[in-house]
């Protein structure tokens, strides 16, 4: 089916129905009960997990499949921003050519770049587009304020030109839409003491990552796909056997380049303005968090990464010492009180701490990441099933 | 003349910590083989000791000094530091004013014992990684490093003042004989510009002049052979990463009264001593140390107010500018030794 196989058809399916109900999944817990802050399911964070999936869908094209480590992707990201929201303010607050113009513009930037950041390799790759990175920074920052905004950056204005679009309505703000339709809109929908929130931005984004996916899967799969992971086994082989692997090379950084771009265009259709830090390095090493997390060159691994790092960010730093009294209320005070100093450094303020851990140990004991670690899981309980069914499983690679 | 004079002093400070970190990513990378990405963190990490140090002994107990009241008429409660009690409040003041320099006694074994345990406890376990994953355990161990001591300090930079006696400026062009009041240079910079060299020959002559050097130097060169001769060469590349970790520790330290410590200094220069590392040559000490330099004295130039009406914007990009094309021009970076990760 669409051309994929049987296994990957079951992992995108999984993925297809996750993201369409996610509204109900992410919100498992009663409006009133106690845990209701653990909640996901608001439609700013969910836009979050689909779009940072879709960044680190792309930037795991690069990385999984050629072994160049690159950090500097947040610039196309930027690229990518800046490019959807021009659109914005120049066409029509119409999302679709502020989407499509990112896409176009950040692949052009990541020709460009990936042009002259590939003549190395290894760690002077991953300098180089630091470097390139850094640059974009502190340029948008600086002298090209009148592109980017500086350090204020750029929103929708009311006298913004918007050739496409009618006339505002005195009092009226620019708002993202799609033909009418606008992102901001939800649908509540409350359930004997649920509250599920549907989003339009969200089920767009939804949308598109599912496509984005799609199309990952099939570069995967594709001959494409196998000379991209020939890039990273050996290239010297792959000389001799006449390849030039270059081109390959520079296919991949472009697309995912693209890939950052759209995750770039989205944000600016969910939330209508860019700041030059959505470039700084930090935001470069954030995706490589999440894809390392995630496990590195699978499928859903990084959109896995991606969910888990947003909301640790979302949900975890949102936890203060006075939740935690609250939930050791039932023990000795003296106990409660040695638990909430134990776990207090770990929460609230302080959940890059545990990211910084969990991935420390994800590097050290499982480089493949959460997905490996969710077969070796799998293994340890269905290893008679595996032997069963031993003529269906993979072919080694 | 002038200008160009105080475009090189305002360079020497941040090149020299530039070219403290380099020479420890450098001496890690080339003694190990593992490129750190905490590094930056080791240098956080010693700019925080100095402020524990003076935490430590600005400790004081309250008295209550019948002799003064305060503006409500009641006795005047007097915090006074242990340290002037014990030893005086001349002595005592004295050793308070000079809690940065002193606290270098206090780093160089916390440092040492801080760089002995990462490298025994997680770096050991990589050096037949990838240098990918080099970069990434190190990278969150930095990640790690920073929150910690975000959770012990805040996230607002802390002032650690110079000693009294460093703290103001002097006329640098009188000095060498410009016009008065031309080059005015802050003695703190000038005192660290000074501890770096000093850093920096120590280095390099523990590596020329000693025996331990010698065998570092030689399994620098061919770790394999070294050991077959009978060495344990795995001990002293530790060391060597203590070393390194010190340096580092106390290029931070120092610089703590020219930039007020804060969690996150040590990730800023991390990303531009590395673009040094590269441009100077991936493990060539004497090119780490060159390329500081002169990456932080380009940067001031091009910091100038007549370059900057040329070419807007240049003094943000000219160190990636710079690496870019070192990078594209010069595989090896400008002093690179041949066969040193060169593709």
């Amino acid at each position: 089916m669409l051309g994929l196989s049987k296994s990957d058809i079951r992992i995108f399916l999984l993925v297809v129905v996750l993201t369409i109900f996610a509204p109900f999944i992410l919100n498992p817990f009663p409006e009133a009960s106690g845990l209701a802050q653990f909640n996901a399911g608001y439609p700013d964070l969910m836009q979050r997990f689909v779009i940072f999936g879709i960044f680190a869908i792309g930037f795991n094209i690069l990385f999984g499949l050629t072994g160049y480590l690159s950090f500097g992707h947040a610039a196309f990201l930027g690229v990518g921003s800046y490019a959807a929201i021009w659109m914005m303010k120049l066409l029509t607050m119409n999302v679709i050519p502020g989407i499509i113009m990112s896409v176009l513009i950040a692949g052009i930037f990541a020709v460009a770049v990936g042009y002259i950041s590939l003549k190395r390799t290894g760690i002077y790759f991953s300098i180089l587009t630091l470097a390139f990175a850094q640059m974009s920074f502190a340029l948008a920052y600086s002298v090209l304020t009148p592109i980017t905004g500086g350090e204020t950056g750029l929103q929708p204005k009311i006298s913004d030109p918007r050739m496409l679009d009618a006339a505002l309505a005195s009092g009226e703000a620019p708002r993202a839409n799609l033909f009418g339709l606008e992102m901001g809109t939800s649908y509540e929908l409350a359930l004997s003491g649920w509250v599920f929130t549907f989003n339009v931005g969200y089920y767009v984004a939804a949308i598109v990552m599912i496509i984005a996916l799609y199309i990952a899967i099939r570069i995967f799969r594709s001959p494409f796909g196998v000379m991209l992971r020939a890039v990273k086994s050996n290239q010297q082989r792959m000389r001799y056997t006449g390849l030039n692997p270059k081109p390959y090379t520079l296919a991949a950084f472009v697309i995912s380049g693209m890939y950052a771009g759209l995750a770039g265009g989205l944000m600016v259709a969910m939330d209508t303005q860019v700041g030059p830090e959505r470039m700084f390095w930090t935001a470069s090493g954030e995706v490589v968090l999440m894809t390392i997390l995630g496990g590195t060159g699978t499928i859903v691994g990084p959109i896995l990464g991606a969910g888990l790092i947003k909301y640790m960010e979302n949900i975890l730093s949102k936890i203060n010492a006075d939740i935690l009294y609250e939930w050791f209320a039932m023990l000795p005070d003296s106990i409660a009180d040695i638990l909430v100093f134990v776990i207090y450094p770990f929460i609230g303020k302080g959940w890059h701490l545990t990211l910084g851990i969990i991935f420390m140990c994800v590097v050290i004991f499982l480089p493949g990441g959460l997905v490996e670690g969710g077969q070796r899981i799998g293994n340890m309980f269905g290893r008679k099933k595996k032997t069963e069914g031993e003529k269906s499983s993979q072919p080694a690679e | 003349m002038d200008a160009i004079l105080l475009q090189i002093l305002n360079g020497l400070d941040k090149g020299s910590a530039y070219a403290l970190i380099a020479l420890g990513l450098t001496l890690i990378f080339g003694t190990l083989g593992v490129v750190n990405f905490a590094h930056g963190a080791l240098f956080m990490v010693g700019a925080f000791c100095a402020v524990t140090f003076q935490r430590i002994l600005n400790i004081s107990f309250q008295t209550i000094d019948p002799t003064k009241k305060d503006f409500l008429g009641n006795p005047l409660k007097v915090d006074t530091t242990y340290i002037e009690s014990w030893l005086g409040p001349n002595l005592g003041s004295g050793i308070l004013d000079w809690a940065v320099p002193i606290s270098i006694l206090f780093a160089i074994p916390v440092m040492i014992l801080i760089g002995y345990v990462m490298e025994r406890g997680l770096i050991k376990h990589f050096y037949r990684r990838p240098h990918a994953d080099q970069i990434l355990v190190t990278f969150g161990l930095a990640i790690v490093l920073q929150e910690i001591i975000k959770f012990f300090y805040g996230a607002n930079p802390i002032p650690t003042p110079a000693p009294e006696m460093f703290a103001g400026s002097f006329d640098f062009g009188a000095a060498v004989g410009l016009a008065e009041d031309t080059i005015i240079y802050p003695y703190w910079r000038l005192v660290y510009f000074l501890f770096s060299m000093g850093i920096i020959a120590a280095v390099f002559s523990f590596l020329q002049f000693t025996t331990f050097g010698m065998v570092v130097r030689a399994g620098m060169a061919d770790r394999e052979t070294v050991g077959l001769l009978g060495i344990n060469i795995d001990r002293r590349f530790t060391i060597m990463f203590a070393i390194a970790a010190v340096v580092a520790g106390l290029a931070g330290l120092m610089y703590t009264p020219i930039n007020a410590p804060n969690y996150h200094m040590g990730m800023d220069f991390l990303v531009l001593s590395f673009v040094v590392v590269v441009v100077g040559g991936m493990g060539s000490l004497s090119g780490a140390v060159l390329a500081g330099f002169l990456l932080g004295i380009l940067e001031s130039f091009a910091s100038m107010k007549e370059v900057i009406a040329i070419l807007p914007g240049i003094n943000q990009i000219i160190i990636y500018l710079v690496a870019i094309i070192i990078l594209l021009t010069r595989p090896r970076g400008l002093m690179g030794r041949k066969g040193v990760m060169e593709d």
